[in-house]
């Protein structure tokens, strides 16, 4: 029984199923404790605690989602293209504000994490937290970074931004809905962007090419800044 | 099925790429850079890449489910620097929010004036 149940397709139809029942639950309830990510995360968690079923076995059954995870990195291109329009319209201020968002981004949690004096790994898995999930794993991963620690730095990251986010900008000042956002999107990706969306049209579509020039942008420069600054 | 294949292959000259630079930004990035410039000179059609890329763009938050159980193996390593980690996440998302916001309002309204 036990080898059918740690079985790759068994824990595979695990995590799709758990996933897909999360996201009824968290439509119902609309809180950010019943998050698909994180439901479906802690259940099996506990599942995996219950059964004695190591965690290198799991991640190696649901291979095929690590996978994808590396197709839809490609696939946000396709997120940039839809969005061309608007790339086009406001080309300047699209540049000037990635470029900040990327550089106060990185420099605000590297510096932080070396002044509390964290050590290396840390600030690898941590330093590339406002972008979207896939990309940053892609930066942490190769470079030695805790690709466990920096999937729960971004989505904490995410949830932060979109929770309070707009309450932010408001105090700040920010009306224009291009200038809102696009800094959800930059400062907490794609739950930033299911924000914005909200917001309204233009928001929303600022968002998702702000979570993907971000993405890009610190894929460019961070590792300039392990080389140089820590 | 074209969609799937179209971008498997931009990640494939990604990778090489990658490779011809050390690894500096990885494959699936440049595949991501790739898919945009063949997007938008019409090499690709978007019709031949919407489904494959919306599918894996709206399904996207279950690929990353099995980064966030390894919470199970490295949840003591956070736990050893909570509060660095908390104060970094905190600061930074507020500041990028706010520098971002403030900084294309600003130019937006400058260049429409």
């Amino acid at each position: 029984m036990m080898e059918i149940i740690s079985s790759d397709i068994s824990l595979l139809v695990l995590t799709i199923g758990l996933f897909l029942l999360s996201g009824a639950i968290f439509r119902r309830f609309k809180l950010m404790i019943f998050h698909p990510v994180l439901l479906t995360a802690v259940i099996i968690i506990l599942f995996l605690k219950w059964t004695g079923i190591e965690y290198s076995h799991y991640k190696q059954a649901v291979g095929i989602l690590d996978f994808a995870l590396g197709m839809s990195v490609v696939a946000l291109g396709y997120l940039m293209y839809e969005q061309v329009e608007h790339l086009r319209s406001a080309a300047i201020p699209v540049l000037v504000a990635t470029i900040a968002g990327c550089v106060v981004g990185i420099a605000a949690v590297v510096g932080i994490a070396v002044a509390f004096g964290v050590e290396r790994d840390i600030i690898t898995s941590i330093a590339p937290k406002s972008v979207t999930v896939p990309i940053a794993i892609a930066i942490s991963e190769p470079r030695g970074g805790i690709v466990a620690v920096t999937s729960v730095v971004v989505f904490c990251t995410g949830v932060l931004g979109s929770l309070c986010g707009a309450k932010l900008l408001s105090l700040c000042g920010v009306k224009d809905p291009m200038a809102r956002g696009f800094a959800l999107g930059a400062a907490s990706h794609g739950i930033g962007t299911a924000r914005a969306i909200e917001l309204g049209a233009l928001d929303g579509a600022m968002s998702g090419l702000a979570m993907a020039l971000t993405g890009f942008g610190t894929a460019v420069l961070l590792p300039l800044v392990e080389k140089y600054l820590y | 099925m074209v969609g799937v294949v179209i971008i498997l292959a931009c990640w494939l000259v990604g990778n090489a790429l990658s490779v011809l630079i050390d690894g500096y930004i990885s494959g699936n990035i440049i595949g991501m850079l790739l898919l945009f410039i063949l997007l938008c000179t019409g090499v690709v059609k978007g019709e031949s890449v919407r489904p494959a890329a919306k599918f894996l763009l709206g399904t996207m938050a279950l690929f990353f489910i099995p980064f966030g159980v390894g919470l199970i193996d490295s949840y003591e390593v956070i736990m050893d620097n909570i509060v660095a980690i908390s104060v970094a996440t905190v600061v930074s998302t507020f500041a990028v929010i706010a520098v971002v916001g403030w900084i294309f309002q600003l130019v937006n309204k400058g260049r429409q004036k």
